[in-house]
């Protein structure tokens, strides 16, 4: 008998639970009128970004490409004549492959290749959904703004020489080295 | 003959209106359940397709109808044709016997509103409701896959837990009654429903009502997370649709019979009597719409367990209560 008045009690709270719900606001948040702001890192549409100087980033080096597990990104390399700057001549994302899993980003030495929280890029027709690098670059940082690949990198360039990036000590003279 | 041939009209003019209003009111139905169903979860429902997404019965509509109908490999053709009609014809076909309203004369004839005053139409109701399982279970072993078989016996192993208990709990209501006949079993509740008589019998229908209508909590055929979405798996298109027409034509007729045999079905003050019969089937509607949201499902045989333990005999417990009593009056 008891357990009967507490499954009627049970069935009683049930019930009044749901009803008490119908008066409640419901918390959908109402999509294409209401846009949630996303956090910055969220991963989303990959964006190629340019270095304070508003020099492009990419310098065509493949590691993006070859972390790529679907395979969805394809470039070639170029060198710059003015400054021996690489840079990629094209470069080409398939979005309609891309599982935004960010390993492109983590890879990338020059953060470059970034992910962008705009996740809208639905489209009817699947070949619209590869991006050239005129569709993929920005003129801005993105969300690393300070970093320059060249001035830090070792690398020599028309521009800077050897010693001359930052934090970077005078090549050892060979010669005065011995011991 | 000239009285033959109006009587004819007037007829098909009743099945018209009843099968029209019997249709619109399936289909918002669903609009309602998933609307409220939205509510009780803290959500909004279809909201999109016109104002408060009243425009959704007929955009679901349209989508059935230009989907594309498939058929299975290896399914029983003419069985895999046939079982969604079953399913709907029998619930439309149980309509036929519910009265909604006084004998009214019309171009000086008497016209019943009712399209046919049966006078066993308790025991038409019970065998058409016994037959729109065959829809269920034929549905669900034509389709030749696992799933939907299963759901097609789940499906006739329901119907033999809950249809006894559903026909016992009417007895008490004929032995008040005296009648068999739907129109005098509103006619004897003029003065008290019968809801308040036979409590008893009442809570016991519609537990069984609801195993009837294969819903939530009663939904084990369909159990959309164990067999996918059980006897209908396989079905598409409109030939899906009729399933889902049927599900809701019969919760209106189980509406209805829960008005015309313990609510005092169509009679009520002020209202012309097919409103309110209209607002009684909407309220059992609305009802069943909550246990849905509420209950969870019960296993297949809990199922049996109730219908077995409890509601069958305590319906027998209540027929002879019910015969003492009237003995002694
Ligand atoms: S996010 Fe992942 S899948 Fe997309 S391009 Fe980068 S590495 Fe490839
Ligand atoms: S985006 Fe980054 S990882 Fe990819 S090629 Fe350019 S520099 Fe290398």
């Amino acid at each position: 008998m008891s357990s009967a008045i507490e499954a009627l009690k049970a069935l009683a709270e049930g019930f009044g639970t749901t009803f008490k719900h119908l008066g409640r606001k419901p918390i959908t948040e109402q999509y294409p009128e209401y846009k949630r702001p996303l956090p910055e890192r969220t991963r989303a549409r990959i964006v190629l970004t340019c270095d304070p100087g508003g020099d492009e980033r990419c310098v065509a080096c493949f590691l993006c490409s070859a972390a790529c597990p679907v395979s969805c990104i394809s470039m070639e390399a170029a060198e710059r004549k003015k400054d021996g700057r690489r840079y990629a001549g094209w470069f080409r994302i398939n979005f309609g492959r891309c599982i935004f899993c960010g390993l492109c980003e983590e890879a990338c030495p020059t953060s470059a290749i970034q992910l962008t929280p705009d996740f809208e890029i639905c489209k009817r027709d699947v070949l619209s959904m590869v991006y050239e690098k005129e569709d993929l670059q920005v003129n801005h940082g993105g969300k690393d703004r300070e970093y320059n690949f060249y001035r830090y990198a070792g690398v020599v360039t028309l521009v800077r020489g050897k010693g001359e990036h930052v934090k970077e000590t005078e090549p050892v003279n060979i010669r005065s080295n011995m011991p | 003959m000239a009285s033959w041939i109006i009587g004819f009209v007037l007829l098909l003019l009743k099945m018209a209106v009843v099968l029209g209003v019997l249709l619109l009111l399936a289909a918002y139905l669903v609009w309602a359940e998933r609307k409220l169903l939205a509510r009780f979860q803290v959500r909004y429902g279809p909201n999109r397709a016109g104002k408060f997404g009243l425009l959704q019965p007929i955009a679901d509509g349209i989508k059935m109808i230009t989907k594309e109908d498939l058929m299975p490999d290896g399914a029983d053709r003419f069985i895999f044709l046939l079982a969604p009609a079953v399913v709907a014809f029998t619930a439309l076909l149980m309509f036929a016997v519910v009265p909604f309203g006084e004998e009214i004369t019309l171009f000086g004839q008497n016209v019943p509103m009712v399209i046919s005053d049966l006078n066993v139409g308790l025991l038409f109701i019970i065998a058409l409701s016994s037959l729109g399982v065959y829809g269920v279970a034929l549905g669900g072993w034509a389709s030749n896959s696992k799933y939907s078989l299963l759901g097609g016996i789940r499906g006739a192993a329901q119907m033999i837990s809950y249809e006894l208990s559903l026909g016992l709990s009417l007895i008490p209501i004929v032995m008040i009654a005296g009648s068999l006949s739907l129109v005098d079993i509103v006619k004897a509740q003029q003065n008290v429903w019968f809801i308040f008589v036979q409590p008893v019998s009442f809570v016991i229908f519609l537990i069984s009502a609801m195993a009837e209508s294969k819903r939530i909590p009663f939904d084990i055929p369909e159990a959309e997370n164990e067999l996918g979405a059980g006897y209908h798996m396989e079905y598409s298109g409109m030939r899906f649709g009729l399933f889902f027409i049927g599900e809701y034509v019969h919760m209106q007729v189980l509406g209805a019979l829960t008005a015309v045999f313990f609510l005092g079905g169509w009679q009520g003050p002020f209202l012309p009597a097919p409103v309110w019969l209209l607002i009684k089937i909407v309220m059992v509607a609305l009802v069943m719409i909550w246990i849905r949201g509420t209950l969870p499902r019960l296993r297949y045989d809990q199922l049996m367990a109730i219908g077995w333990k409890v509601l069958v005999p305590a319906a027998l417990i209540n027929i002879v209560i019910t015969g003492a009593v009237i003995l002694i009056i």
